[in-house]
């Protein structure tokens, strides 16, 4: 029997192993290129990224941040809504945990604190979101030209506020330091094997929470439903009865929490202030992310920590390998958008004919 | 003579689905072919073929008496095949000129051609009676001369062998008469026309011969004088067809929808509905006849509170449906839905189901806050109920988790169906539930609808199709221009007085 259309092990997995397997095979050839040997540099990222426990935790660390972004960016493409600024969303939500922790680090308990940190983050991601949101839904303006724009009003946004946090005498452009209080628990005090003073810190768990959440809301619930209806077909969502601006503006408000969240592995996980620019293109991240991991749970994991090993990895390679500059993992990242997003398809066609080619031979024989 | 164009034991599968299997038929030179058959039963899979946007499988295409392996379209007009397809190929904003010229442009300066082309499409319009002005614009013409323009661009490329795809749908009567002037002109002048339809009638009027297709496979070859509508209906659906379905005595409960006075003006003051007055009772269908594009859409889409009214009153079992004080009709399909009104949606892939969810997923469209538990979706309920619609409105193939674009149209409107009447309305709105629908599936339709009826269900429907209305109602309302021109009960069904209230001749 024939088929046209590939089973869900074919487009869920094989596709996109050897989606990124041909990433890194060209990756693997610049490398060669810039005299080093693509198999040792393998290893080594490797070696830095996953076997080397300390490692392993930070690239877990940079994958909690992502998971979040990754989150923030599938569940509006569940809705038909490309949300490009999850960067200015996390940024923003960087701003409301550090306006709880600047007000209350002094008085407040941990209990207390972290909670509301986190609150806070999500609301101002949230709120930096709806706008967009509520333009889309109510006036038709593009997302994807606003949340663009929205990036660039957050970044100048945040320029401003910024300088105007940095304490007197301190030459460093990031707020001050929040006490002791204000510390997210670290993985590393109940799982001793991560090493001590690695960043890998509650948000992970936090991270987990969200995609289990996420999962149940997108796939088991009529709201995830209504969701995914609206993103395919808006008319026979409306048919159906779906408030469909309402829907935008929710799922938009969503997202921009989600991508405010990130902010609290960063900020509270690692650096605890507020610096410029913190974010670092982990908003941007998000958007390959959701892409690769085609917006299921599992997908979404699973790219995040690709991606969080090949910035750890990538580090630890450029110091080694000194003909491999630092920015080797900017341009793996994007091979691998490349091939993931932009080309994901590009096998299927002869993978189809492979699996018809096996079938018919199978059942001659 | 050799024939122009040979079918050798053509296959083509599309996963599980023969599309076509083992199909052989020759077309003569100079003939008007008619390929007919239900939907699904591989008539456009083997254009497809001919016209080189599919590869069989197996078997051989014998055009002019050469075996020629069609890789391309492009192969296929170089051969003399053009193709005029349901849906226009035209760029809307370009001239007819234009229109031809696109693909065939002939090199980097386009001033000497485009004066080339035109005298030789007025040379082509003469000689074969095609009346269109080549430096009109495509969107200020009307449907049949954009198929005009259409077959203009096949001779212009000198195509022999000409296949039209259902080239009637759209048209107007006049239009039909007209269309079919020039096919016998192209017969005349020696070209070969295939003629794909489902219209038994246009098979009797034109054609010279026919291959009736079903199931992928060719069930009969007949020359048209030899044959009757009823004969090919049988042999395209594989059994006789029933005459008159049947129903309970017409005996009308209370009213349940009455719409008065109803309004409705676009965004540019435009009136799209003026005045319209109807009243639906329990037990019955009214039928709204009418051209299609002459309000009834709108009018449906107000009953099922997909759009907001202007001005008037409608009301269900009395009460004022909830219109007043809204500002848009954003979740108001679903405030209807609660009150016991089901809708089957006129255009089904637009509004009736998400293609690319699957049978199961659809099945509970619209309906997806009552299958729920505390928010989540109570999946065994929905499988055990969707399993039980399959069956009971014999959907094929009985999968409910196959995405229903997969599905042929017939069987995606039996999940519409099923759907909206398992839901128990009190009043039942369906648009046009056959279109794009095979025979056999119109039948299966029609039982659903007539069972509903004899249950006392209020059901309004919208038909573009004399036949179903006729088949369906028990009174029928004619609309034109955005109104209401005329009423008649079934038994004074009259085709010429119902075509001169569609034309908006007004009750007299």
């Amino acid at each position: 029997m024939k088929t046209t259309e590939l089973p869900r092990w074919a487009s869920g997995f094989v596709l996109p192993v050897l989606n990124l397997l041909s990433a890194l095979l060209v990756s693997a050839l610049v490398i060669h290129l810039l005299g080093e040997s693509p198999l040792e540099s393998l290893q080594i990222l490797v070696n830095s990224a996953v076997v080397n426990p300390e490692g392993l935790s930070y690239t877990l660390f940079y994958a909690s941040t992502f998971v979040f972004t990754g989150l923030a960016v599938s569940i509006a493409m569940k809705a038909g809504l490309f949300n490009i600024g999850a960067e200015g969303q996390m940024y923003l939500g960087g701003l409301g945990l550090t306006l709880a922790m600047l007000s209350f680090d002094a008085t407040l308990s941990a209990w207390l604190l972290i909670p509301l940190a986190i609150v806070a983050s999500a609301l101002f991601g949230a709120g930096w979101a709806f706008i967009p949101g509520y333009l889309q839904a109510k006036r038709g303006s593009h997302v994807v030209v606003t949340t663009i724009m929205f990036n660039f009003i957050a970044a100048g946004l945040m320029n401003f506020l910024i300088l105007k946090m940095v304490p007197e005498g301190d030459q460093n452009p990031a707020s001050r330091v929040f006490s002791d209080a204000a510390a997210i628990p670290q993985l590393s005090t109940w799982l001793p094997f991560f090493g001590e003073n690695t960043p890998l810190n509650l948000a992970f768990l936090l991270a987990i929470v969200a995609l289990a959440i996420y999962w149940v809301a997108v796939s088991r619930s009529s709201w995830g439903y209504k969701l995914a209806a609206t993103g395919l077909n808006a008319h026979a969502a409306h048919y159906a009865g779906v408030r469909i601006s309402r829907t935008i503006i929710v799922t938009m408000l969503i997202s921009g929490g989600l991508a405010g969240l990130a902010a609290v592995n960063s900020i509270l996980g690692s650096t605890h202030y507020l610096s410029l620019n913190f974010p670092a293109g982990a908003g941007f991240i998000g958007i390959a992310i959701a892409l690769m991991g085609r917006q299921h749970p599992v997908g979404i994991l699973l790219s995040s920590v690709l991606f969080g090993a090949l910035i750890q990895g990538g580090f630890d390679l450029s110091l080694e390998k000194p003909n491999i500059p630092q920015e080797t993992f900017i341009f793996i990242q994007g091979l691998i958008i490349l091939f993931c997003g932009a080309m994901e398809n590009m096998y299927a066609p002869a993978f189809l004919k492979l699996i018809n080619a096996a079938r018919s031979s199978g059942s001659k024989g | 003579m050799q024939p122009a164009v040979e079918f050798r034991n053509i296959s083509k599968a599309f996963g599980p689905v023969r599309a076509n299997a083992d199909v052989s038929f020759s077309i003569a030179k100079g003939s008007i072919h008619g390929v007919i058959g239900e939907n699904g039963a591989g008539k456009s899979t083997l254009m497809s073929i001919l016209y080189g946007y599919y590869h069989a499988d197996s078997g051989q295409l014998v055009i002019n008496g050469a075996e020629q392996k069609i890789r391309s379209s492009q192969e296929a007009i170089a051969l003399g095949i053009g193709m005029v397809h349901q849906h226009f190929m035209l760029v809307e904003n370009m001239t007819v000129l234009d229109n031809v010229m696109l693909g065939a442009e002939g090199g980097f300066k386009l001033s000497k051609k485009r004066a080339e082309t035109e005298a030789k499409l007025r040379e082509i319009c003469t000689r074969y009676h095609l009346d269109v002005d080549p430096l009109a614009t495509i969107s200020d013409l009307s449907v049949g001369a954009q198929q005009r323009v259409e077959i203009l661009k096949q001779i212009y490329r000198s195509a022999d062998i000409l296949i039209l795809d259902e080239p009637t749908a759209v048209l107007t009567t006049q239009e039909i008469a007209s269309l079919f002037d020039i096919l016998r002109l192209f017969k005349e002048q020696g070209k070969t026309i295939i003629l794909i339809t489902h219209k038994l009638g246009e098979i009797m009027d034109i054609t010279d011969q026919v291959t009736v297709m079903r199931a992928g496979r060719v069930a009969g070859a007949v020359a048209t004088r030899d044959t009757s509508k009823e004969q090919l209906a049988n042999m395209m659906v594989g059994r006789p067809i029933e005459g008159n379905l049947p129903r309970k005595p017409y005996q009308p409960g209370a009213p349940v929808l009455q719409v008065d006075g109803l309004q409705l003006k676009d965004a540019n003051g435009v009136q799209l509905l003026a005045d319209i007055g109807l009243t639906v009772r329990a037990g019955e269908i009214v039928a709204i006849a009418g051209v299609s594009g002459n309000g009834q859409s709108e009018l449906m889409e107000i009953l099922s509170g997909m759009r907001l009214p202007s001005a008037g009153s409608v009301t269900m079992d009395g009460k004022a449906l909830p219109f007043a004080g809204r500002s848009n009709a954003d979740g108001l399909p679903a405030v209807f839905r609660a009150l016991g009104i089901g809708h089957v949606p006129e255009d089904r892939l637009r509004d009736g189901v998400i293609k690319d969810f699957t049978v199961m997923q659809n099945t509970v469209f619209g309906y997806q806050d009552r299958v729920t538990k505390r928010g989540l979706f109570d999946f065994d309920a929905i499988a055990r109920r969707c399993a039980h619609l399959l069956e009971q409105f014999d959907v094929r193939p009985k999968d409910p988790n196959v995405r229903i674009g997969l599905l042929s149209g017939g069987n995606q409107q039996k999940v519409v169906i099923a759907r909206e009447v398992s839901a128990a309305p009190k009043l039942m709105l369906v648009g046009q539930p056959t279109r794009g629908v095979d025979i056999g599936t119109i039948e299966s339709i029609h039982t659903q609808l007539l069972r509903l009826r004899d249950e006392g269900v209020a059901i309004l429907l919208v038909s573009t199709e004399l036949e179903e209305v006729r088949a369906l109602a028990d009174r029928i309302v004619v609309m034109s221009g955005g109104r209401v021109t005329g009423e008649l009960p079934i038994d004074e069904f009259d085709t010429t007085r119902i075509g001169l209230l569609m034309g908006g001749m007004h009750k007299s």
